[in-house]
């Protein structure tokens, strides 16, 4: 029998892209899924007559608008990153990085500040578990994105300057991170 | 004159153990995708065998409608186990080995995307499910009395759900960009197409577990236990993974091995190729089911009567029924699609000569078909559960469902293996004895099973007692089945092992006629699978090859 024709050497069809768009939407569906047994609690407790935030407990509500305020502002160093990169403007491009790092490093340490100042601790009750294990799930995926940065960063000065798709996937995890607070910080934050 | 022999010796052979070894190394840090998927069956596999055995014990406590030998603990936590080994077991493991070994080779890729991420996903798997049996042998599952045990059962399955989560990325992100050139979307092979279904249904699904993993251990662990009820919660809120329309999921892969099949054992064609896409689509409806973390979809009826009093009533009745037709009759919907299309398949034709084109019947459809039914009948004892009227609610007849879809799933991937032997081994299985073991698969299968819907109807409680004792007969039948699933699968492993390392004839490169180009590779297919990637100009690029071959002969 003939064999098949060779085709072409395949392009390049943005594999990194692909993964991290899916890791993206995954990570949305975790911080939904999450959300939904938050609302469903929340409204179970609110149907039965009782408060659903304890009386202890004052959100401090700096912290976690300014938190909000920060993503977006990440996302923005992300995406200059990209630009910078696709000008081959090394400098601007490692600087979009780490300007990345550092805001989001911050946001780290503004969960960190809510942590200790909402007056509420793992154990007390149903609002304290639930709380710590949505805002500590956030908080792990905050290190995972600084981590990404670190690696995106680190591929570029070593030299790897024209594989870019890295640096657009690493937007787009930013910008998924931006949708995930955005909806913690309603249902959290600001519904209560 | 004095000469020094500065010679270097010639080294060592490599004793046995270093081989075996080096061997060993080899597969547990390889990145070749045919190598990850081959070690995730072989672990689903066992797994497959450690759930029978719990499904045989619970057969032989079930014997007499009394709860001898176990206490109520041990009863719990081996309830647990079966619902526990028949999903994370071996469902999902079968099936996501199958998909990474086989996915590449039919989209004529070097390599798996991501494999490293495929193979972290196996492990976590794999750590997680030993992790699970043991808290399960401590009393730790659902409704465990062993607090520690308890949370590591819940650290156990949030490590089972990231590792098919990072499965999910690798597959979907692999038939979205590593097709061979001119392969468009429309031309992907049915498996692939499967396989893309499950993926995105892995993304979407084991997140919202692995959360809820998150809260139910963080509040058992915490000691707080107000949130989620602690250990007994743990069925509430984490339950609808073990249970339908969830399960469908998992089957897809399977339900994807029966319709690659169809058009090779046909040796036709496969006309109006959207309507398989769209049948394997709406099967993959059971993810949305999933996120929405319900345990049922019930449809109250009070008292048979299809009774409809009011407008408000009637709003009420449409609200209960349209998740679960959704949800149920969708998937239900998609394997009628595939079945209609065998049909049609199956009606006879002639070629070009005028002989009648007879169906190829091989050991692999006649697993996938098996496993199809079996799938499909399971999907249809779903659907009927959750109508409160007929009393089958907590019943033994949601336990057959469940074993109707997971032992189907694994008939189908066995088929699947039966399939793809000869590119993953370089080995072609028997025949006969493969047939005869489909054969014995099925009658498994539905022993195992069956039975019990007939138990349902009569009330038999989904526990370990009963005291009807007209029930013995079908519980006597049900452990039946286990038995011979049992004997059907260390068959199937014996003949694998057998023919692979037994010395059995080599493959041939296109044993079975196929139509997909994972057949124009040889047997077994080389680390990087093609050694140059073919160039795809259809849907089904082998048989457009073989008839324009055919046609040059006849012009000579």
């Amino acid at each position: 029998m003939e064999a098949l024709p060779a085709g072409p050497a395949p392009a390049p069809r943005n594999q990194l892209l692909v993964g991290t768009t899916m890791a993206s939407v995954a990570m949305l569906m975790l911080t939904g899924g999450m959300l939904a047994v938050w609302a469903v609690k929340r409204r179970a407790a609110l149907d039965a007559g009782d408060s659903w935030l304890p009386s202890s407990v004052t959100i401090p509500e700096v912290p976690t608008n300014v938190m909000l305020i920060a993503f977006p502002a990440v996302c923005s160093f992300a995406q200059w990153a990209v630009w910078a990169a696709k000008r081959d403007d090394k400098a601007n491009t490692v600087f979009a990085l780490g300007t990345s790092a550092f805001v989001a490093l911050l946001i780290l340490n503004a969960q960190a500040f809510v942590w200790n100042q909402i007056g509420v601790g793992v154990g007390d009750g149903e609002y304290g578990s639930m709380f710590y294990a949505i805002t500590g799930m956030f908080a792990a995926l905050l290190v995972a994105g600084v981590v990404f940065t670190a690696v995106t960063a680190f591929r570029y000065l070593a030299g790897r300057t024209r594989e870019r798709e890295i640096l657009t996937a690493h937007a787009i995890f930013w910008y998924a991170m931006t949708v995930a607070y955005s909806a913690i910080w309603f249902l959290v934050y600001v519904t209560k | 004159m004095t000469t020094i022999d500065s010679a270097a010796e010639a080294p060592a052979e490599p004793s046995t153990i270093e081989r075996l070894l080096a061997t060993d190394v080899e597969w547990l840090t390889s990145s070749d995708h045919k190598k990850i998927g081959r070690m995730f069956i072989g672990a689903g596999l066992l797994g497959l065998l450690a759930t029978i055995v719990v499904n045989l014990v619970l057969g032989l406590e079930r014997l007499d409608g009394e709860s001898a030998t176990f206490n109520a603990n041990s009863f719990t936590q081996l309830l647990s186990s079966q619902r526990v080994g028949l999903v994370f077991g071996a469902a999902l493991p079968l099936t996501a080995g199958l998909s990474i070994a086989v996915t590449p080779l039919q989209l004529g890729a070097r390599a798996l995307a991501f494999p490293r991420l495929a193979a972290a996903g196996m492990y976590l798997w794999l750590g997680g499910f030993i992790l699970s049996i043991v808290s399960l042998a401590d009393n730790g599952g659902f409704g465990g009395g062993n607090s520690d045990m308890v949370d590591l059962f819940l650290a156990a399955h949030g490590l089972m759900a990231l590792g098919f989560t990072a499965v999910g990325i690798s597959l979907v992100t692999s038939v979205l960009t590593t097709r061979a050139p001119g392969m468009t979307m429309r031309r992907v092979p049915f498996f692939a197409f499967s396989t893309l279904v499950y993926g995105i249904g892995l993304v979407l699904v084991m997140p919202v577990l692995f959360g809820v993993m998150i809260y139910l251990f963080v509040d058992h662990r915490s000691g707080a236990r107000e949130a989620f009820g602690g250990n007994e919660g743990i069925v509430t809120w984490a339950g609808w993974m073990f249970t339908q329309p969830t399960t469908f999921l998992f089957a897809i892969p399977a339900v994807g091995v029966f319709a690659d099949l169809l058009p090779t054992t046909f040796r036709k064609r496969t006309p109006m190729r959207g309507i398989v896409f769209a049948g394997l689509g709406l099967v993959g409806v059971a993810a949305l089911a999933a996120v929405t973390q319900q345990l049922r979809f019930d449809v109250p009826w009070r008292g048979s009567q299809l009774y409809i009093d009011d407008v408000e009533d009637f709003g009420n009745k449409l609200g209960d029924v349209a998740p679960w037709a959704f949800f149920h009759l969708t998937p239900i919907m998609g394997a009628g699609l595939l079945f209609l299309m065998m049909l049609f398949l199956a009606k006879p034709t002639k070629d070009d000569d005028g002989e009648t084109v007879r169906p190829k019947i091989t050991p692999a459809f006649l697993f996938a078909f098996f496993g199809f039914g079996m799938v499909l009948v399971g999907m249809h004892g779903a659907a009927i559960e959750p109508i409160v009227d007929l009393g089958l609610i907590g019943t033994v007849f949601g336990e057959a469902s469940l074993v109707y879809v997971a032992y189907g799933t694994a008939l189908g991937v066995m088929g699947g293996i039966a399939l793809w032997a000869p590119k993953l081994w370089g080995k072609q299985l028997p025949n006969g004895p493969a047939s005869m073991l489909a054969l014995a698969g099925v009658g498994g299968v539905v022993l195992a099973s069956f039975p019990h819907y007939i138990a349902g109807f009569l009330d038999q409680p989904g526990g370990l007692t009963f005291d009807n004792g007209d029930l013995q007969i079908w519980n006597v039948l049900v452990l039946v089945g286990h038995a011979l699933f049992a004997l059907t699968v260390l068959g199937f492993v014996g003949l694998l092992a057998s023919t692979v390392f037994g010395g059995g004839d080599d493959a041939i490169d296109d044993p079975f006629d196929g139509q997909t180009i994972e057949w124009a590779t040889t047997s077994p297919a080389p680390a990087s699978n093609f050694v140059d990637v073919p160039m795809i100009t259809s849907a089904e690029p082998l048989l457009d090859l073989k008839s324009a071959n055919d046609g040059e002969k006849g012009a000579s």
